[in-house]
């Protein structure tokens, strides 16, 4: 029996139509427009005006506070502007935005594709090493990871995992990072080892991914202390909590953080960046992008430097297909669905999933007949059928009691509810409505 | 870009449920039932089942468009269940406006008045079946004699149930066994050839259909499970202290509507508990309230009566039986 996680979880069809397909580098755009906030927490303060001429990987905006990362230009070029853009959130949001000239990189980085696998660095220094490289969770949660690598005080982490689950439907970036930087990947690995003070990795992959679990295990081998995971096909196995209740069987508690039970975990994207930035002192600036969907004439998998604009992605993969009804960034689980392709490439943008008119539309909603299918796959053990008609009654009391704010938004429920109700957008307002009314208890 | 695209929040995929995939599954799991059933009450039961489908069709249909608005719901096959569950439990020889008495209430009581699919707390095929029992007692309970394949719509001979054998023997003074050697034997029970409401009647016909629907995941197993062991331990326990004046457990699962409540009404979603804890007490209370009118009340039977009482129960169940939410309590040894 594989492991995974035992309570709730759903398994909807993998799709993974970009799977094998190499990654190809994307070429330079004309411009490109970097969001100066691509993570959670504070936006980066920009240190750069029109006019200014940048390199490929300086620092254009820094970190605007503990919970922030630093922005680097994914191109050499002349900054046309620093502005309000439209980003992937529908907002517009302040961005650098860099008009092309060649491909010139600053002096420090090592371009070269060699393997460099000693590092002699103490955890302190590759903490800063991440820090100064603006590297993000890139499973598209963004959340900033030197702050993952700094244990707080009196916590103790045991054990590293890492997160090559990818079970997101369609997406294939991270098996396809697996299957041609698996060396990256473990040195990166022994890195982040390093920064924990931690003896023991553990990668956890699905098993819809046999050549990167086979790739990874045999060489994992001269890695000490670095062991690959198989795990069954479950959704949201990506999740945190899910995947170290899967890999180690360990609980992360309700409102805790996986530190509190001895984990970090960090998606094997970050940690090829984390490898990139300590061993070539490359900066994140660029990242790999399934672009998928059933029309799409040439689904695949593309090295693209953040900044570049989606509908670039989409015209290399054959163009928008005539009957395109959503365009999602991400997954069709979490994914946030553009309301145009016009918008750049961030850090956490794993995927460009394209969904024709059929697809894209909800189906009509009908009585809740109670039949408790949501209740059965929610993997935090919550009740959406209760939480959503709670929301909807705006009775904020019952909906803190019930806990939404444990929910992880991985829209299981909604997936199997046979009669279409809008389960998660209405615990999403309770969730969002509780945090604030929690807040403001707290500040009095 | 001219072309608009649609936005929503995630999740952008749906499974491929829907309520009338979960509904037609639930009629293809009565269809082996109303198969034996056809053949031994023959076009009685084809009359009965009908009348009681067709007429649970019209007056949703009806209340739909009259009261309620909005776009009718007949399609999504609950009311023909709701049809199939009355016929299931009359006699196959109920005469025809009963029958649409029993649609009615069923429907009009037990369904719409709670705003339709899904917001009923009752049973609506046993709301009209209990209200039925007690308006027409006679017609409800002169139940036809099994004929196989004798296709005939008059003069079906009549003759009691096995449980009301039972209550009226065992009221008398007769021993159990003594009762016992007058009806069918335990093979014929579990095919179906015994009096009784139309879909109660097999067994066999019955589990099939039961283990369909577990196949296709449109019941657990945690209700009939628990009802029908709960039945089984209490007649168990009683006949063990007294063989004379109590039957045996297996007398108790295959005769009545034991098997038909257990797989098909007790695990009517709408009207059952939400997590498998609640399921399994709901079951045992519906096991025992029927042990106990089987045993020592004034009707033959109880499933009916004990399914509708423990539905009233169920928000209780939900309250009390939540599921156990992901690091609430927290063992990492």
């Amino acid at each position: 029996m594989l492991k995974t996680f035992p309570k709730g979880g759903v398994h909807p069809p993998e799709n993974k139509l970009s799977a094998g397909q190499k990654i190809e580098s994307l070429a330079i755009p004309k411009q490109v427009s970097i969001p100066i906030s691509q993570h959670i927490g504070a936006p980066a303060k920009p240190l750069v005006k029109k006019g200014d001429v940048v390199k490929t990987g300086q620092v254009i905006a820094e970190s605007g506070g503990f919970v922030s990362a630093n922005i680097h230009s994914s191109v050499s070029g002349k900054v046309a502007k620093v502005d309000a853009i439209m980003d992937a959130s529908g907002y517009k949001r302040p961005a650098v935005i860099i008009d092309v000239e060649g491909d010139e990189w600053i002096e420090t980085i090592d371009r070269s594709a060699d393997l460099k696998k000693d590092f002699n660095l103490e955890a302190q220094d590759i903490v800063k090493k991440v820090l100064e490289a603006g590297i993000v969770g890139m499973g598209g949660a963004t959340f900033p990871s030197h702050v993952k690598l700094s244990i707080p005080p009196g916590k103790k982490a045991d054990v590293l995992i890492l997160n090559g689950v990818e079970c997101e439907p369609y997406l294939t970036s991270d098996d396809q990072l697996m299957l041609e930087k698996p060396e990256e990947i473990l040195v990166g690995t022994q890195i982040l080892m390093k920064a924990l003070g931690v003896n023991r990795a553990i990668i956890g992959i699905e098993n819809n991914k046999p050549d990167s679990i086979k790739i990874m295990t045999d060489l994992a081998k001269s890695y000490q202390g670095i062991e690959i995971q198989p795990l069954k096909v479950q959704y949201p196995q990506g999740g945190e909590k899910q995947l170290i209740k899967a890999v180690i069987n360990r609980e992360v508690p309700s409102g805790g953080l996986p530190i509190d039970v001895g984990a970090v975990v960090h998606n094997v994207g970050t940690t090829f960046a984390v490898y990139e930035a300590i061993q070539k002192n490359k900066p994140l600036i660029e990242r790999v992008v399934t672009v998928t969907g059933k029309s799409v004439s040439k689904p695949c998998n593309l090295m693209v430097r953040v900044g570049t604009p989606v509908s670039d992605l989409i015209e290399f993969a054959g163009g928008l297909p005539a009957d395109t009804g959503k365009v999602i960034n991400g997954g069709p689980m979490m994914g946030k669905a553009l309301n145009t392709v016009e918008i750049p490439v961030t850090k956490g943008t794993s995927g460009i999933l394209i969904m024709n008119e059929k697809e894209a539309s909800r189906r009509e909603v009908q009585n809740c007949i109670r039949c408790a299918k949501c209740v059965s796959v929610c993997p935090m053990g919550l009740s959406p059928y209760l939480i959503q008609q709670l929301s909807e009654k705006a009775m904020w009391d019952e909906v803190e009691s019930e806990k939404a704010t444990d929910c992880i938004e991985c829209g299981s429920c909604m997936y199997t509810c046979p009669s279409d109700r809008p389960l998660l957008d209405y615990i999403r307002l309770g969730k969002s409505t509780v945090m604030s009314i929690i807040r403001a208890r707290q500040q009095k | 870009m001219s072309k608009l695209l649609s936005v929503s929040p995630s999740p952008h995929v749906a499974g491929n449920y829907s309520v009338k995939k979960i509904m037609y599954g639930v009629i293809i799991a009565m269809l082996p039932a109303l198969f034996v059933s056809i053949y031994y009450f023959g076009l009685g039961a084809i009359k009965v089942t009908l009348i009681a489908v067709l007429s649970a069709i019209f007056f949703e249909w009806l209340i739909q468009k009259l009261f309620l608005k909005g776009k009718s719901t007949i399609a999504d096959g609950s009311a023909i269940i709701t049809g199939m569950l009355l016929a299931f439990n009359v006699p196959s020889n109920l005469p025809c406006w009963i029958i649409i008495v029993g649609s009615f209430v069923a429907i009009a009581v037990g369904k719409m008045t709670f705003g339709g699919l899904g917001n009923n707390p009752f049973n609506p095929a046993l709301v009209g079946r209990v209200f039925l029992l007690i308006s027409f007692p006679v017609d409800m309970t002169r139940w036809p004699i099994p004929e196989p394949l004798k296709f005939s719509l008059t003069d079906a001979t009549t003759g009691a149930t096995p449980l009301a054998i039972l209550k009226e023997g065992v009221k008398n003074g007769t021993p159990v066994d003594q009762l016992m050697s007058k009806m069918p034997d335990y093979m014929d029970y579990f095919i179906g050839q015994m009096g009784g409401s139309l879909g109660e009647v097999s067994a066999i016909a019955l589990i099939i259909g039961g283990i369909y629907m577990l196949m296709r995941k449109i019941i657990t197993w945690h209700i009939p499970v628990s009802m029908i062991g709960a039945i089984a331990l209490f007649t168990g326990i009683l006949w063990l202290v007294d063989p004379t004046q109590y039957a045996d457990p297996l007398f108790h699962l295959l005769t009545g509507g034991v098997l038909l409540g257990a797989i098909f009404m007790a695990t009517d979603m709408v009207t059952s508990p939400m997590t498998p804890a609640g399921q399994l007490v709901f079951g045992l209370g519906i096991g025992i309230i029927t042990v106990v009118i089987r045993v020592f009340g004034a009707y033959p039977e109880g499933v009916s009566f004990a399914i509708l009482i423990m539905n009233a129960v169920v928000p209780l169940l939900n309250k009390a039986f939540k599921p156990k939410r992901f690091g609430e309590e927290v063992n990492n040894g």
